[in-house]
């Protein structure tokens, strides 16, 4: 019996480096040719091991191009990117606060607007959105970037609400009886029990706006403004580019941010991807 | 006390005034708009000038682009996605069980879907699909074939090879799956074995009936996200070779974007618009064929 019970965990563990290997086979890839010299990447590029270490491919590479260098766009990006974190965390409690414990006339069809934007991608209305920026002279600011994320976003709105509605309401009810008013219960009962969903709520919006490409390739045109996804795309360009060790430096830097809030939050992001689906 | 009373009525109102505000300034006012913009010629310079249905005549009559860019866009969906969610759910059931080292399996398995969408992973796979890359290279040392082919340059490969890529990332709903078994009370499964059922029966009278509304909820996410693809087919392939990769939104970029059509592309966008809403809508109602809620009542 005890033979048996190893031998499936022996299965068990072939099975999933198997997978694991498939799944980061590429990344590794991509990680290795960056260290290797510009000439060796495509010559031998079964060979994972970079002998060369070419860690110059990313002193190369962060020298940008047109004479902007990578600090800039990843300066760029940090600023976009905190300031849409900020907006998320200042408004979208208050929002799922107000749908989740208060009464008021008409909230139902208030609440079907979430619900609306949940269900329809936002990408429908990014023409007249343009030329509505347009018209306000917001072309080449970080405006349309961040500005939108001041008004909520559904899909944190949601998530907000399924956790407010796991604290009982009795908690609310002691804390009126001693003469709070409703911002002194939000300030004071509901932001402090909710901070795990805020937390998720911070890591994803990070992703989204760091990785988000559509935004800045459409607001953004002069080249000092680019945030990394578009300096990426132009500094990758198969008719441009030459060097590709220093490419690949730089995609990989690009995702180093990323991947290093994961590795410190995994927690969230597992509770927080499954909260919205599994409680609803 | 007059004041009270109205402030328990609307005292809500200064909470969502945030998302109302934003709903109707960013969703609503635009959506207006972009039904107004699609029955004229608007190229951005010149104010907009009614034209009544000929966009509208255009796309569906003589526009090439739409029908390959429709097709593109549905073969690419309808392919993925369910293969997508199949992965999602093998890998979950395998990771449910109670062994050591599941919490590093779960994050290795994670890694591509959180750098999925960004540019340098568009990159890499143009680079690891190219006739000189990695796929190749390996291919030959496995099976002694040297396949000259350029996978994303191919066009018969290269929806394919983004098919791939979007498989490659089924981190998220994997571990939306994860969650909902873990919710499926245990015994069910003991009562199953105790009548002699095998863990291939348990896993399609227990588990795929129990964990159906969550199949549902993500492949209404995966599949509305499949019709937003954009980033991979202007990174990798740039809608080529020969138009094969040319996803709906990039077409409405293009139209957009590179040629200031925006009246055109905003009937192109309200066509998407109704195709989104009708197969949002087709899933919702044939949900109630095969989604099994447990409480018995619908949901």
């Amino acid at each position: 019996m005890k033979k048996k019970k190893t031998l499936g965990s022996v299965a068990f563990h072939l099975v999933c480096i198997l997978f694991a290997l498939t799944a980061l086979y590429p990344i590794i890839w991509m990680l290795s040719s960056s260290l290797k010299d510009s000439s060796q990447v495509f010559v031998d590029a079964g060979n994972l091991i970079p002998w060369d270490f070419k860690i110059e491919n990313y002193v190369k590479g962060w020298s940008g191009f047109g004479g902007i260098s990578f600090s800039t766009f990843f300066s760029n990006t940090f600023f976009v990117v905190l300031l849409c974190v900020l907006g998320t965390v200042v408004i979208c409690p208050l929002v799922a606060y107000g749908f989740a414990r208060l009464n008021f006339k008409g909230k139902n069809l208030c609440f079907f607007t979430v619900l609306i934007s949940l269900m329809l991608p936002g990408q429908i209305v990014m023409i007249p959105q343009y030329i509505m920026f347009n018209e306000l002279g917001w072309l080449d600011t970080y405006l349309p970037l961040i500005v939108p994320t001041w008004f909520g976003t559904a899909f944190f709105i949601f998530q907000h609400m399924q956790f407010i509605r796991s604290i009982p309401a009795e908690l609310d009810e002691a804390a009126y009886l001693d003469g709070a008013g409703k911002f002194t219960v939000y300030t004071r009962v509901i932001l402090p029990l909710i901070r795990p969903s805020i937390a998720t709520s911070v890591i994803f919006q990070f992703y989204w706006k760091w990785e988000d490409f559509f935004g800045p390739l459409i607001y953004l045109t002069s080249p000092k403004k680019y945030t990394v996804s578009v300096a990426l795309k132009l500094f990758s360009d198969p008719s441009s580019m030459t060097d590709w060790g220093a490419m690949f430096a730089m995609s990989v830097a690009s995702l180093i941010p990323p991947v290093l809030l994961f590795f410190f939050f995994q927690k969230n992001i597992v509770g927080g991807l499954s909260a919205g689906a599994v409680k609803g | 006390m007059k004041k009270k009373r109205f402030f328990e009525l609307y005292g809500g109102y200064i909470f969502v005034a945030p998302w109302l505000l934003g709903f109707i300034l960013l969703t609503l006012i635009p959506f207006i708009c972009l039904l107004y913009f699609s029955f004229t010629d608007y190229n951005m310079f010149t104010s907009p000038v009614f034209a009544g249905l000929k966009n509208y005549i255009e796309i569906v009559t003589q526009d090439e682009k739409f029908i390959i860019s429709l097709t593109v866009t549905f073969i690419y969906a309808l392919i993925s996605v369910p293969l997508k969610l199949i992965a999602a759910l093998l890998v979950a059931v395998l990771l449910k069980q109670k062994r050591r080292g599941i919490g590093i399996y779960r994050t290795l398995f994670y890694i591509p879907s959180i750098i999925g969408g960004s540019v340098a992973v568009s990159v890499m796979w143009r680079n690891l699909f190219s006739r000189d890359g990695a796929v190749n290279a390996l291919i030959e040392a496995l099976t002694g074939i040297n396949a000259d082919i350029s996978w994303v340059a191919d066009p018969n490969t290269a929806l394919g090879s983004l098919i791939l890529m979007s498989i490659w990332q089924f981190g998220s709903p994997m571990l939306i799956f994860l969650a909902g078994l873990k919710n499926i009370s245990t015994s069910y499964y003991e009562a199953a074995k105790v009548d002699g059922a095998n863990s291939i029966q348990c896993f399609f009278k227990i588990t795929l009936p129990l964990l159906s509304p969550i199949i549902f909820f993500n492949l209404v996410m995966q599949m509305i996200n499949g019709f937003m693809t954009f980033t991979q087919g202007l990174v990798v392939t740039n809608g080529g070779p020969m138009n094969r990769t040319l996803f709906y939104q990039l077409y409405v970029y293009q139209q957009g974007f590179e040629d200031f059509n925006m009246g055109y592309a905003s009937a192109l966008s309200c066509i998407m618009f109704v195709i989104v809403l009708i197969l949002t809508l087709f899933v919702f109602k044939s949900s109630d064929a095969w989604v099994y809620y447990e409480s018995g009542g619908k949901k």
